[in-house]
This record gives C-alpha cells, sequence and structure tokens, in this order.
C-alpha cells in the first residue's frame, strides 16, 4: 500500500529530550493484559527482548486461554503477559504487577485484584463502553466511579490516537486499531528508558512480507513512545540499570526453545542423528515447532498419528541406533506408558518429555501443574522403573535435556524429563555456554559376539558390570544379529525366560540399573549455616521458593533450601541432607506427590505444603508458610 | 522439487551379498513354538525359503512385529527382530526405517494386531508410504488369547466371547489398505507357497509401503477357516488369481472371468456368455485405485470367490526417502553450527 511511508520510519533510534523525574528502580514486575485477540504475547515478548537487550535480569509469565479466540471482550477471552526486570539475579516473574495495563473492561476485571494498592494503572479506555461493561459484568464504569481511587490511574485512548497516527497509511479503520498493542509497548518502553532499534528491527522482519503493517505497528509503537515524551500526563520516569549477572554473553531463552537446544546439543555430542515422533499438544508443540526447523543439524521430526505412534517411532529410531525422543503433556505420557515399558524392557535409550499441565484429563491445556510426578515414576504396569529429571527454570530446560540424553545413552533406558506450563511459556536470561564445555555423550556400538559361554553369539542382555547397561547393538552389524522384544528375557542370553527365578532376578537387576544411575548430590543453600528448617522442592517451583527464602532470610530467621533435579534416582545424600533438619517443608504444585515419595523412602516427616491453582506459587504466599514453621520449631 | 527418483528400486541402499544363503541360515536357534499344524509354519518355512532369494546381508534384515501368535515370527528368523507390543509394529517400524535406509524392515502382524488395537498405525503407515513389508497373517480369529472372534471374523461368529453370535461386519483388509492409499497390496494363502513366494518377491521389490494378506489356518480356534480354498475342487471354482497382463479368467475350465460393470465396478461372467475380449486384463499398476478396490469386493465374508495375487503395485515417492531428502537438503543449505544456534540473534554481555 502506502511504500512511502517506509522511508519515513527508518534508522533513527528514539531518544529522549523532554525532562521528567527519573526514579531509579531496582525492580519492576509490569503484567500487559488484554483481549486474546489484542496481541499481549506479543507485546510482553517484544517488552522483554527489550529489557534483555538492556542487560537487566528478567522472568516472565505468559497466561492466556486455552481457546484460540474465545468471545471478544469476555473474561474468559483476557489474555495477558507479566515480566519482571531488575538490576540483580531475580528468580521469579514476581507475584503481583508494580504496573497494570488493561486494554479493556475485561482485562482490568481479571487483573485488577492483583495490583497492590498505589500501583501504576494504564488503560486504554477506548474500550469501556457500555456494552464492554456490561458484558464482564460492571454497572458502572470503573473509570468514572471511585474505585480505583487508590492506584495511579492513566487514562489513555490508545485505541483512538494510534488510528489518528496511522491516517495517512491509507489503512482501515480497523488495521489501524489492530496496532494499539505497539502503542502501548512504545509508551512503556519511554516510561522505562527501554532501547527501541530492536523493536522497529524486529517489526520490520515480522512483517517483511507485508511493508504496511510493518510500517504501520512502528509507527504505532512510536505514537506511543511519542505520547509520553509530548503530553504531560507522565511526569515521572523510570530507570532499571543492568543486573550484574555472572560474567558471559547472555540471551533470552523460553523454556520449551531451551529443550528444544538441548535435544539438538545431545545429538551434536553424541554423534548421533537425532528422531523426534510426537503428537501436538498444549503445553508441549513448540518443541516440536522448534525442532522441525533444526534439520541441518540430523534431526528429523515425524508428526505420527497419536502419542503411541510418536513414542513408537522415537523407539523403533533408538533400536536403529538414532537418538529417540519423544514429546507430550500428561495425557500423551498416558498413551505412552505400555511403550515406556517396552523401553523399560528392551533396555534402549529413549528420552520422554512431559511438559506438565493441569489435570486430570484435558484438565486445563494452558496452565501449569506439577502433577505427572507419581505418573512419571509409577504410572506403568509391573515394576518398570526409569529415572526422572526435573528442569528448574527456563534457560535449566536446556542442561535438563542434555542430562536426560546422557542418562538413555549411558544406561541405555527410556527417560522421563519433567518439564511444566510456567517454565515451558516463561522465559529468562541463560549464559550461553561454550558447546566445547558440553558433556561428551559419545556412545559405542557392539561390534563383536560377546556370548559369555565361549560362543561365537551375541547375547542382547550381558551387561557393562559397571553401569549394568546392555550392549547397544544396532541392525546392520554383522554376526550380531539377536531378537529382543517384550516378554521377559533370560539373563545375559536375552531368550525367552518364564523361569521365576530368572524373572525375580532381571527385576531386581533392571530396579538395580535405574538405582545405581550416577547423580550429583544435592546443595545446600543456608547462607546462615544455622537454618533448622529445610525446604525441598522440585521442578519449577524453585523460583517462588527460592524468592521466598530470601524473604524470610531478610526477616532475620535462618532458612536452608535445597531444590531435586533428580527424582529418580534421588541423589546419594538426601536421606542425611534430610535428617539433619528439625523440619523439612515440601511445597508442590499437586497433592504432595514429592512428599509421599519422600516419607516412604526415608520416613522423614515432611510437612506438604500444595496448591493447585494452574498458576505458580507466589514467592509472598510461600513466605508466609515458611515463616510459620521456621517459627513454630521449639527452641 | 524432490530428488527422489520414484523409478527407486524397492531394495535401494541396502548392502548385498554374493555369499551363497540357504533357507537354513534364515533360521535362528530358537524352537518354534507354534501349535501343531498351524499355518504359520508354513508361512515361516516359505518366509525362510524366499529371503536368500533377495541377495541381501542378513544383517541388514529386520523382523518387527505385535503381540499375538504370528507376531512371535521374528523369533524365529536369524535376522534382527524385535517383538513389541500389540498393535504398534507399523510406528515402531516407520521410526527405524526412517533412520536406516539401509535395512530391509518387515512387519509381522496379525488380524487382530493390525486391524483392531493397531488399526490406526497400519492406515498411517500405509498413506505415509514408509518402506516396510507388512505381512498380515489373517486367521480370522484371536489365536494368542485363545479364541475370541476377530475384526476379519465372518458375521454371526459364535467364539467364546460370543456365544450368540458376532454382531460386528468385518473388515476387507485389502479394501481397507486401498482406502488408505495403499500402493502394494497383495493376497496369498499360506498353503500356496508358490503365489506366496511370488507375492512376497514382488513386495520386497516395491518401494514403499507393501500389505501381503496370508490367509493362515488356526486348527486350534479356527480350523478350516479357509478349506474351501484349499480343497481341489472348491478351490477351482472359488479362487481368482490375478496375473499381470492376462486377462482375469478362473474356474474349472476358465469358464469365468471378470467384467466390468456398473459404476467402474466389476463382475463375475461366463465367458461364453461374455466374450473372451470383454474380460478385464489385469493391471495392477494402474494409478487409479478403483479397479484395485473392485477386484478386492469380489467375493465376500464367506469366501464364495477370493482373487489372490497383486491387487496394486504403484509407485509413489516413500515417507523415509522424502524426509531423509530433506534432512540431506538442509545440511546442504545450513552447516551445523551448534554455537550459533545457541547464541541466536539477540544476546548482551555482562563484563
Ligand atoms: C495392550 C494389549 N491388549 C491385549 C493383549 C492381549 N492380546 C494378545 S494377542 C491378542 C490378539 C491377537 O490376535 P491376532 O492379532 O489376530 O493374532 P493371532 O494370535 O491370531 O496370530 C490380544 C487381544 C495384549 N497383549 N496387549
Ligand atoms: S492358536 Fe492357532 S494361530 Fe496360534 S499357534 Fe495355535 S494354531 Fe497357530
Ligand atoms: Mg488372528
Amino acid at each position: 500500500m502506502s511504500t512511502g511511508v517506509e522511508g519515513e520510519t527508518n534508522g533513527h533510534a528514539l531518544k529522549s529530550t523532554r525532562h521528567t523525574e527519573i526514579t531509579k528502580l531496582d525492580r519492576v514486575v509490569i503484567r500487559f493484559a488484554g483481549d486474546s485477540g489484542d496481541g499481549m504475547q506479543l507485546t510482553g515478548d517484544r517488552f522483554t527482548s527489550e529489557a534483555a537487550a538492556f542487560g537487566n535480569d528478567l522472568a516472565t509469565l505468559p497466561n492466556f486461554p486455552a481457546e484460540i479466540r474465545a468471545p471478544q471482550g469476555t473474561l474468559p477471552g483476557v489474555s495477558s503477559f507479566q515480566l519482571h526486570f531488575a538490576d540483580y539475579d531475580i528468580l521469579t516473574p514476581g507475584d503481583r504487577p508494580d504496573v497494570l495495563v488493561a486494554m479493556n473492561p475485561a482485562a482490568l476485571k481479571a487483573n485488577i485484584g492483583d495490583l497492590p494498592p498505589g500501583g501504576t494503572l494504564i488503560v486504554n479506555t477506548d474500550e469501556f463502553n457500555k456494552r464492554n461493561l456490561q458484558k464482564v459484568g460492571y454497572d458502572t464504569d470503573p473509570l468514572q466511579d471511585d474505585s480505583l481511587d487508590s492506584y495511579q490511574v492513566h487514562k489513555v485512548a490508545m485505541a483512538t490516537i494510534t488510528r489518528s497516527a496511522l491516517e495517512e497509511t491509507g489503512l482501515s479503520k480497523k488495521d489501524a486499531e489492530r496496532a494499539k498493542n505497539m502503542f502501548a509497548l512504545g509508551l512503556l518502553s519511554w516510561m522505562y528508558h527501554r532501547p527501541t532499534e530492536g523493536t522497529e528491527q524486529f517489526l520490520r522482519e515480522k512483517f517483511a512480507k507485508k511493508p504496511d503493517i510493518a510500517e504501520a505497528n512502528i509507527l504505532a509503537f512510536r505514537a506511543g513512545w511519542n505520547y509520553g515524551e509530548t503530553t504531560e500526563s507522565f511526569a515521572t520516569t523510570y530507570h532499571v540499570a543492568p543486573a550484574k549477572l555472572n560474567p558471559g554473553t547472555y540471551r533470552q531463552i523460553t523454556g520449551n526453545t531451551a529443550l528444544a537446544y538441548g535435544i539438538v546439543a545431545a545429538g551434536q555430542r553424541s554423534g548421533l542423528e537425532v528422531v523426534l515422533g510426537t503428537y501436538p499438544i498444549t503445553p508441549a508443540s513448540d518443541i516440536l515447532h522448534e525442532l522441525s526447523r533444526h534439520k541441518n543439524f540430523g534431526v528429523t521430526t515425524i508428526q505420527a498419528e497419536d502419542e503411541i505412534a510418536g513414542i513408537g517411532m522415537a523407539l523403533g529410531a533408538s533400536y536403529g541406533g538414532a537418538l529417540g525422543v519423544t514429546s507430550t503433556s500428561g495425557p500423551g505420557i498416558a498413551l505412552k506408558s505400555e511403550t515406556i515399558g517396552l523401553g523399560v524392557m528392551t533396555e534402549l535409550p529413549l528420552v520422554v518429555i512431559d511438559v506438565q499441565r493441569g489435570g486430570p484429563s484435558t484438565g486445563l491445556p494452558t496452565k501449569t501443574e506439577q502433577a505427572d510426578l507419581l505418573q512419571a515414576m509409577y504410572g506403568r504396569n509391573g515394576e518398570s522403573p526409569v529415572p526422572i529429571i526435573a528442569p528448574q527454570s527456563p534457560a535449566d530446560c536446556f542442561d535438563a535435556a542434555v542430562d536426560a540424553a546422557r542418562i538413555a545413552l549411558e544406561y541405555r533406558t527410556p527417560v522421563l524429563l519433567l518439564s511444566d506450563g510456567a517454565i515451558a511459556n516463561g522465559s529468562e536470561p541463560w549464559l550461553i555456554p561454550d558447546v566445547e564445555t558440553l558433556p561428551d555423550l559419545r556412545v559405542t556400538f557392539a561390534t563383536k559376539p560377546n556370548a559369555t559361554d565361549g560362543s561365537d553369539e551375541h547375547w542382547p542382555y550381558v551387561r557393562d558390570p559397571e553401569t549394568l547397561a546392555r550392549e547397544w547393538a544396532v541392525p546392520g552389524t554383522p554376526g550380531l544379529q539377536h531378537r529382543i522384544g517384550g516378554l521377559e528375557k533370560q539373563d545375559g542370553k536375552g531368550s525367552i525366560s518364564y523361569d521365576p527365578a530368572n524373572h525375580d532376578h532381571m527385576v531386581r537387576l533392571r530396579q538395580a540399573k535405574i538405582d545405581g544411575i550416577k547423580v550429583p548430590d544435592l546443595e545446600v543453600d543456608d547462607p546462615s549455616g544455622k537454618a533448622r528448617v529445610l525446604v525441598l522442592g522440585w521442578g519449577s517451583s524453585f523460583g517462588p521458593i527460592g524468592a521466598a527464602c530470601r524473604r524470610v532470610r531478610k526477616l532475620g530467621l535462618a532458612i536452608a533450601q535445597t531444590h531435586l533435579r533428580h527424582l529418580n534416582p534421588f541423589p546419594a545424600n538426601l536421606g542425611d541432607v534430610l535428617r539433619s533438619y528439625d523440619r523439612v517443608v515440601i511445597p508442590e504444585m499437586n497433592l504432595g506427590q514429592l512428599a509421599m515419595l519422600i516419607r516412604a523412602k526415608f520416613l522423614v516427616d515432611a510437612i506438604s505444603y500444595t496448591k493447585v491453582a494452574g498458576l505458580p506459587f507466589k514467592a509472598e504466599e510461600l513466605q508466609g508458610v515458611f515463616t510459620d514453621v521456621v517459627k513454630g520449631v521449639p527452641a | 522439487m524432490t530428488a527422489i527418483d520414484l523409478g527407486l528400486p524397492g531394495l535401494a541402499g541396502i548392502p548385498t551379498t554374493d555369499e551363497k544363503q540357504t533357507a537354513k541360515d534364515y533360521k535362528s536357534d530358537q524352537e518354534v513354538r507354534w501349535c501343531p499344524g498351524c499355518g504359520d509354519y508354513i508361512v515361516l518355512n516359505a518366509v525362510q525359503a524366499f529371503m536368500p532369494t533377495l541377495g541381501l546381508k542378513r544383517e541388514n534384515i529386520v523382523f518387527v512385529s505385535g503381540i499375538g501368535c504370528s507376531s512371535r515370527f521374528p523369533y524365529y528368523m536369524n535376522t534382527y527382530g524385535i517383538h513389541s507390543i500389540h498393535g504398534r509394529a507399523p510406528a515402531i517400524a516407520t521410526g527405524l526405517a526412517v533412520a536406516r535406509p539401509d535395512l530391509s524392515v518387515w512387519v509381522v502382524t496379525g488380524d487382530g494386531d493390525a486391524l483392531s488395537i493397531g488399526g490406526n498405525h497400519l492406515i498411517h503407515a500405509l498413506r505415509r508410504n514408509v518402506n516396510l513389508k507388512i505381512l498380515l497373517f489373517n486367521n480370522r480369529i484371536y489365536g494368542l488369547t485363545k479364541g475370541q472372534y476377530s475384526p476379519t471374523s465372518e458375521t454371526g461368529k459364535i467364539t467364546k466371547s460370543t456365544p450368540m453370535g458376532s454382531l460386528d461386519h468385518p473388515f476387507n483388509p485389502i479394501s481397507l489398505a486401498l482406502g488408505a492409499e495403499a500402493t502394494f497390496v497383495g493376497r496369498a494363502l499360506d498353503s500356496d507357497r508358490k503365489g506366496l513366494t511370488e507375492v512376497l518377491q514382488a513386495a520386497a521389490q516395491h518401494r514403499g509401503s507393501a500389505l501381503v494378506e496370508i490367509y493362515q489356518n488356526c486348527p486350534i480356534f479356527n480350523d478350516g477357516a479357509f478349506d474351501v480354498l484349499k480343497d481341489p475342487e472348491e478351490k477351482e471354482r472359488r479362487l481368482i488369481p490375478l496375473r499381470q497382463g492376462e486377462p482375469v479368467r478362473f474356474g474349472p475350465d476358465g469358464d469365468y472371468g471378470l467384467v466390468r460393470s456398473g459404476f467402474g465396478g466389476l463382475e463375475i461372467a461366463k465367458v461364453s456368455e461374455a466374450g473372451e475380449e470383454n474380460l478385464v486384463v489385469h493391471d495392477p499398476t494402474i494409478d487409479d485405485p478403483t479397479y484395485s478396490f473392485a477386484l478386492s469386493r469380489i467375493g465376500g465374508e464367506d469366501l464364495s470367490h477370493t482373487v489372490t495375487g497383486i491387487f496394486r503395485n504403484v509407485q509413489r515417492a516413500t515417507y523415509d526417502d522424502l524426509a531423509r531428502d530433506q534432512i540431506t537438503t538442509a545440511k546442504a543449505a545450513k552447516p551445523a553450527d551448534l554455537q550459533s544456534l545457541l547464541r541466536g540473534r539477540d544476546t548482551w554481555t555482562v563484563e
């Protein structure tokens, strides 16, 4: 359309000349909230990239409905993105926003309860008409009555201003208004002195095929920025200095991307082709999307007909000497369990990724939960032990994936990797690793007959005495023809065996192999060295637990924290660690699944604190729980 | 555009050997444990005798099976083999075939394994045209679980689980495979070594999925299910053998044949009435599946007539070839630079 506009927006970065009062802050939490069609996730993502480019530490929490297009303007249709950025290392996306951007009445209603008194509220007034207010049950316009008096409210007609800023582009009214999320982003970018070049560059590339839309978005972004700069409604701007993180080069990354990269890295470090067999499911699909783009690394992705086929294909590929991987969420694990059992019996490497979501059944597809632990641990017929690994943050998904592949390859076993919705979609800075320092995952395939009776046969179940792993003899190797399968195997030789003593022996052997997997000892964080209460967590609750412990310590109380990456086998020192404290608290987003394992295995009377609200724990809430426990320990 | 030559031979890429092989080389040391008289023995012998004719290295042959009597098959073959779980062999074999272009991958499955619990995997493997040879042992019964009716059992069948007769209409596996876009579909009788070997031979040479339905007798739970096709007199009246390039003709003195009818269908006619020149000349390479489908509809669950031989044999790019082709293309276009992937584009440095 209007290519003339294109030249206009090229090049120059936005520089403020207005004198505002600059307040220095060490951290800020901003929440963008709007209708699911308003582009709040994109807006949040961009602000995150700006914060990252500026060098802040950050953590994000996207929160969106399961419906692709819930009815417009309704409460179920609200989508939000929360971003916490700071000049020090932070652990969570923040409990409550300091600033709430509400694009319509539904977004206001759904989120205002989280804004503490005195918080900043920026509202798009254009959507506050009678119909929209009624849709969400506002009898009177909250912008007109006194219900928002305790906040610093900025009323901005975002759609109107955006429209007039785009008047000359020739875009329709509707299309022009669509860019109002970029207006909001521009305004916030001005308020927080964010670099703007990245966003403009991003928009040009994102809409490379539709230059007029790219330019419209850039104009809207600038209109928002200029609105802050030229109107007098905002007297203060804020400065959050770059964070003093460990030296190195960083990027921002989400959990699912980090997980996919970990798989690519595992393929490269093992020298094996990777075959991902999978079936789309929220919140795991992005792993498939990401991996499907990296075929140049020898990664084949197969979108199978269902989850059972997905894991079957992965296992078939592993049997052929590739690194087989399958990815899903809880409902998919239910379908895969029989094949996981086959992997346990045939002792083939396999990485099984479960990005947990709210359950049971279809549950809460877009919300987070940690309730698949016992499913991973025991959700199969027979004694069917598998190692379990859980990443603790978005960036940690990379290391967890590499670690899962390491164990799968070294011990020839399916490995369950338990991520969850919160870290899958959340993002944080990632200290980019030097690939040379990643573990060496090279494997040796069997090449020679190994029968222990002196014959020239290959016995598939002869084991490495150290790891108890059996040899990986892939088809195509001359002289090693053999048959494996799901029926019980004679120890060593691997023929079908129904012998009672052999079965008892093999069940214990498979268990011993998993129990013997080497995992690092737990480290305990207790700066005072005097704590009598230990908090034990696993998976994505690391952030809120850590933030809560910091708060407790700020109150002058001592508390120790430790976090499990390996849930099966447990670290060897876990029992000793647990027994050196008077109280152990285990917070989990389920009804106490880890607590049950800990109590059963160590006879420790752990205090289980649980919540299954579909959202991560809040640091404030855990602070209260921990403080009560610490204060309750008799002197 | 794909670099795959549609005419790639079925066994391209699989290492061959000049070493002389015999059926004995394909027998494993495992004691065969089927019931005496089971049709599975005959098929096993036929396959062991046929394998050497392929001239492949034994270590590059893999048999993948599900669960059922027939699925014990891999244990008895001195090749690589995996006896997997009920119904899932096509999926497991797909992963293997995608990962390993140098293997000849065979799936062994039963009527319950392939068409009941594993129906979904079977149709999708056929649709994708993965380089797999699927041997479907159809005994019209669940053997391993001791005699329940199966998805190919005739309606009204009295079995342990259906004392008043089964209610469901059976699948016609050939029609099903054709409906699932299969590129190669054949049928043979366990007792007909020559016919079976011919179909297996053509299946092996076919690049893509090949489904071979084998009528197999289960003397314990469904004895004589195919006797009418084996009895010297009945057999001539009922069996309609297909031979490429020849008119489809059968009956004691070749009195009967197939002629076109209705909406692209086929019907049985007396040659004397229809005229020899009006018999259809068999061509399994016709791209339009209508013809093969019409062939598959001749006869019925009562086996009044049964067509045997190769129903369809057409060329279509295979999933595994195409998948590898994408990998090759991607590798040529972009080096596998892990460090640069991890770095991405937007980075910042903390001193
Ligand atoms: C998940 C699962 N469900 C059920 C079974 C029990 N089962 C084993 S084989 C079979 C049917 C086999 O019938 P078919 O495929 O026709 O093979 P046949 O024994 O007739 O050769 C059943 C139901 C099983 N092994 N696994
Ligand atoms: S039950 Fe039937 S199919 Fe199974 S081995 Fe015996 S005869 Fe063969
Ligand atoms: Mg059967």
